[in-house]
């Protein structure tokens, strides 16, 4: 790789200084989407911020009616956690289910969703759960956070600290995954909270998106058999070598029954 | 091209190394400390031919720049056999779990890192724990075989 300037603050305080220095400063997480990008020479920054060596903003912690998870925390210690997999066992779960070990053991809640990758699973969970996402610089809820592909609400020099979860009366994810990457081609995260109900899909479009037609209809009757006969269209959806865009849409229908099935039996 | 010191363990040693900037492990383990058992696969992250444990668990020696090494301890297939081979590798040889064998060295680590925690782990749990390393010659099974062959006799304890 070419030449940067390499940083590994302990503190927020001094990555966040760092931020505002350099001409093109990047933010490194677990580093398995930016190194790559910079291998192939599609981001050349002039400085990368290692966030790996901040205490503060790894961890997981209960609070009253929520899950409140460090930015920097693995996939692996979220899927891990007693108290994930007991007051959100679908989080856990989909925690467990991405990527492989060498993913898990590096991947961070904070990097994937201020990466924001149209697969990516965690943006299914923060829209589902009406996540808060905390930042250096403000709370912002994850309706208003992720905004396009590759795209969210976050400024340069802002940093995701942690994610607050409320905890949901139930909940379930369902994906398919890739089966090489295990991206998911299509999920669906469900679930039933505070505020209604909330189901929301990735890996179908550019960017995450409810469906508000499967949430009406869970509302009335919380079963898969609710969902039959729900079509999402296809218009918009993406559409590669891995699937058309039919078939995601026609995936979202199964996914989101099987992401009920699952919130039903509490896994 | 700046040059930087850095200080790890490799496999139960000290090493201090001179590594440049944006350089990855995997490159640094190859020429600067001459120790080439990971690989260079993809470079990408893909494909796990690259893997070696740090500090236990199994990492992507490509996608982890050498200076975020410092401090670190390291063990790659080089530091396996000790005056025998390590029951992982024994049970490899005897199952023919190699063809080309570029691939091997990467299995062996990621089999280590599961044996390591959990010395009887079933089928599943090995295909999980070797889901980040690809194959392109034997096929998986007798790979997944080799590893609950070498659980069974015992790799995962004598390791832990």
């Amino acid at each position: 790789m070419y030449d940067f300037n390499y940083h590994r603050p302990s503190s927020l305080d001094e990555a966040v200084t760092l931020l505002g220095q350099g001409e093109d400063v990047k933010v490194l997480a677990g580093g398995h989407t930016l190194l790559p990008t910079m291998k192939q020479r599609l981001a050349a920054p002039s400085d990368v911020v290692d966030l790996s060596r901040i205490a503060a903003l790894k961890g997981i912690e209960a609070t009253e009616g929520a899950v409140r998870i460090g930015a920097a925390t693995s996939h692996a210690d979220v899927a891990a956690s007693g108290e994930v997999r007991n007051r959100i066992p679908a989080l856990a779960a989909l925690a467990a289910r991405i990527g492989d070990p060498h993913v898990r053991n590096r991947g961070t809640l904070g990097g994937s969703i201020a990466n924001n990758d149209p697969n990516a699973d965690y943006p299914a969970a923060c829209l589902a759960l009406g996540a808060t996402i905390v930042t250096t610089k403000r709370e912002i809820a994850a309706d208003d956070f992720f905004v396009d592909m590759f795209e969210t609400a976050l400024d340069e020099d802002e940093i995701v600290t942690r994610v607050d979860f409320p905890v949901p009366r139930r909940a379930g994810y369902a994906k398919f995954p890739n089966p090489a990457s295990r991206y998911a081609l299509v999920g669906v995260f469900v679930a039933e909270g505070g505020d209604g109900i909330r189901a929301a899909v990735t890996g179908a479009g550019p960017c995450v998106f409810r469906v508000p037609e499967m949430e009406a209809a869970l509302g009335h009757d919380f079963s898969p058999a609710a969902l039959e006969g729900i079509k999402v269209d296809a218009g918009g959806l993406n559409a590669d070598i891995h699937a058309s865009a039919d078939y995601r849409a026609h995936l979202v229908g199964v996914m989101a029954r099987r992401a009920v099935e699952a919130a039903l039996e509490g896994r | 091209m700046a040059r930087k010191p850095i200080q790890f363990r490799l496999n139960g040693k000290d090493e201090a190394v001179f590594v440049e900037e944006g350089q990855n492990l995997l490159d640094a383990l190859r020429r600067q400390v001459g120790d080439t058992s990971p690989k260079y696969g993809c470079g990408q992250g893909t494909c796990g031919a690259c893997t070696v444990l740090v500090d236990g668990e199994p990492r992507l020696s490509c996608l982890m720049l050498a200076e975020s090494a410092e401090g670190a301890s390291i063990e790659t297939t080089a530091g396996l056999a000790g005056a025998e081979l390590h029951p992982l590798q024994r049970a490899f040889l005897d199952g023919f779990a190699a063809q080309c064998g570029y691939c091997t060295s990467g299995m062996l680590m990621s089999a280590k890192a599961l044996l390591d925690r959990n010395p009887s782990p079933t089928r599943e749990q090995v295909v999980d724990a070797i889901s980040g390393n690809i194959c392109r010659c034997t096929g998986y099974e007798p790979i997944i075989d080799a590893i609950l062959d070498a659980a069974a006799r015992g790799a995962g304890r004598r390791s832990a």
